[in-house]
């Protein structure tokens, strides 16, 4: 069972609260997709109205994530990370650093920077990050609890563009890996699992889907698959066929 | 170099004959891109984009799904001083005009802000008019001091200041900047401002720039439609906000196309407004949209609320609701002067509500002052 900061859980399916028509989706969702992780700007969380406090559509016994969604620098994630806290969030921390608004790539750098603060301070860090195995490194020296490299920009529903990069860390790093963003489809959902990843996270394709309850069914479901293909170990993929032996056949004549 | 030189060797000529040449063939191969240039953007601009608008307007809505999701947020204009000594023509509170002038003290500041507050929305915009004298930037400071405990975010729509001195309105909890070019054309520029500090037109348009400069996270952007020809105003405010984007990568980027509102006053009469039809605005939208996918995109009251609800589903991040363009329109003086005249009177709740009924997320509150 993928165990992070302590916590047991059963699905590797984490889910978000943006993007949404409505934030009374957000229960229906998590009840389609067993999703246990449920991540949250900071930025957003209005304590001021009960109506529009997202925290009131969480059920009891899902793990929130805020995340520092906004924070340029280290030092502001480690406010955002403070302000949560003091919120009631608990004490995970999604670490986003982006100070390209672009492509909202992370900044490494000072994501590596903020773990540590963060880690020291108590928190359960989870990075956000471009997936490059130094800085994966770095990260899991700094204290986090999980990488979360991402598979395409946030948003961008473009797939495991970083296949490469992603592969070498799953084999590189021991902490659990989460593939962040990019994720379009269900198939790539569990190509990500079947690659060995521990978990993934989905937001914008299943907040944006048509009918997200489903999306979200259905990607709980690829997650699931691609997660027991995994742990069968997939069967060789074959260039080609293996009938004749061209260089080594005259052996057996 | 700054904004100012780099629009300055533009060719309005030239960049009007390559709008006029478009073919609808060429808009739907940009339409199937995954990026467009400024050579693009332009064309998307051109009559041909017009013939092909439902491509683009479904494109457009893909890619505000894709980066901002079903989510708007809320914001209110707080009009603190009306007194200026400018003379726009468009402008109610032209220095010329024979208005009740006001200017709220610390104490009204506040009752304002709690107005607002108690409608739910966390997200405002400071609005003066141009007078260093009645309004210097130690007012600006002082009415900042009352405001940023009371929301998650407060903008400044104040006249263009020297970098030193946005330094010191952020220092002092402002958030971002909001300032419209009004038009990029210099000469139409000239004429329209007949006389004050704004006639700089140099100064108002590298301020976004100095904004940036001096530490604002979010810089907002604007023509006013119906000045100029709108198809070079708006290619000039996607090159402002590209050249913003590429220099400041990590400032929140918003752009607005209010459209001129007759008003009342003689001066108003001297100049003929370009027409902007509600297809041309909504082509603008998309083209913007297509060219600048991460840009927030902002529709004021000045569109009616029938109007709003339609763009909604094209991809519109941020809307006024609640809106009182007078000062003190809130708490303390409600039957002041307008600076111009709204279409959409509804209330907060009444925009929370149109929101709803097209499938979106009204967010009142998307930041705070860390």
């Amino acid at each position: 069972m993928l165990e992070i900061g302590g916590v047991k859980l059963k699905s590797r399916l984490l889910t978000g609260t943006g993007k949404y028509a409505s934030n009374e989706l957000i229960p229906k969702v998590l009840e389609s997709t067993g999703s246990q992780v449920i991540t949250m700007a900071v930025r957003r969380v209005d304590l001021s109205r009960p109506m529009q406090n997202l925290l009131n559509y969480i059920p009891k016994g899902i793990q929130l994530l805020p995340n520092t969604s906004g924070a340029k620098t280290a030092d502001e994630a480690a406010r955002i990370a403070r302000l949560a806290r003091a919120m009631g969030c608990g004490n995970w921390i999604k670490i986003e650093v982006i100070r390209d608004n672009k492509y909202l790539l992370p900044d490494n750098i000072e994501t590596i920077r903020a773990t540590r603060i963060l880690a020291k301070e108590g928190f359960v860090v989870l990075p956000y990050m471009s997936p490059d195995l130094m800085a994966a490194k770095a990260l899991v020296d700094a204290g986090a609890a999980t990488v979360m490299p991402l598979g395409s920009p946030i948003g961008s529903n473009r797939g495991i563009r970083t296949e490469e990069l992603i592969r070498i860390i799953i084999d590189q790093i021991n902490i659990p890996v989460i593939v962040d963003a990019g994720i379009g489809t269900p198939s790539e959902a569990a190509f990500a699992m079947e690659m060995g990843a521990d978990a993934v996270l989905v937001n914008t394709a299943i907040a944006t889907a048509e009918d997200p309850v489903k999306m979200g069914r259905a990607f709980s479901l690829a997650v699931e698959a691609g997660r027991m293909a995994y742990e069968v170990g997939a069967g060789r993929i074959l260039v080609q066929g293996e009938a004749s032996s061209p260089l080594t056949g005259f052996l057996e004549a | 170099m700054s904004f100012y030189k780099t629009i300055r060797i533009l060719d309005d000529r030239y960049l009007l004959d390559m709008v006029e040449s478009t073919t609808t063939w060429e808009i739907e191969a940009l339409v199937n891109q995954k990026k467009i240039d400024e050579k693009g953007f332009l064309k998307l601009l051109s009559p041909a984009g017009s013939r092909s608008l439902e491509k683009m307007a479904q494109k457009s809505r893909k890619e505000s799904l894709n980066h901002f999701g079903k989510a708007i947020l809320l914001y209110s204009p707080i009009y603190i001083s009306n007194y200026c000594v400018n003379r726009c023509i468009y402008c109610n509170f032209n220095h010329e005009n024979n208005i009740d002038r006001k200017i709220l003290d610390k104490e009204e500041i506040r009752k304002e802000g709690e107005a607002v507050r108690e409608t739910g929305v966390q997200h405002i915009l400071i609005l003066t008019g141009e007078s260093r004298t009645h309004t210097p930037v130690s007012y600006i400071e002082d009415a900042l001091d009352v405001l940023v405990p009371i929301f998650s975010s407060v903008v400044l729509e104040v006249y263009p200041l020297k970098e030193d001195e946005y330094r010191r309105l952020i220092k002092a909890g402002a958030d971002g900047v909001t300032i419209y070019q009004e038009t990029y054309d210099e000469t139409v520029y000239d004429k329209v401002h007949l006389a004050g500090p704004k006639k700089d037109y140099a100064f108002r348009l590298d301020a976004p720039e100095r904004s940036l400069k001096a530490g604002a996270r979010t810089i907002s952007l604007g023509v006013l439609l119906g000045l100029a020809d709108w198809r070079l105003d708006l290619f000039k405010l996607g090159l402002h906000a590209k050249y913003l984007s590429d220099r400041y990568p990590d400032a929140e980027i918003g752009l607005s196309l209010p459209r001129i509102k007759k008003i009342g006053t003689s001066e108003t009469a001297r100049v003929d407004y370009q027409s902007v039809s509600d297809r041309d605005f909504v082509q603008m939208m998309c083209a913007l949209r297509l060219f600048l996918p991460f840009c927030t995109i902002n529709i004021s009251t000045r569109e009616s609320s029938d109007f709003r609800e339609k763009l909604i589903p094209i991809g519109i991040n941020k809307m006024s609701g609640g809106v009182s363009t007078e000062v003190g329109g809130y708490a303390t003086n409600k039957n002041g002067c307008n600076q111009f005249e709204i279409s959409d009177h509804s209330s907060v709740e009444d925009v929370m509500a149109m929101i709803e009924k097209a499938g979106y997320q009204p967010i009142m509150k998307d930041w705070m002052t860390l």
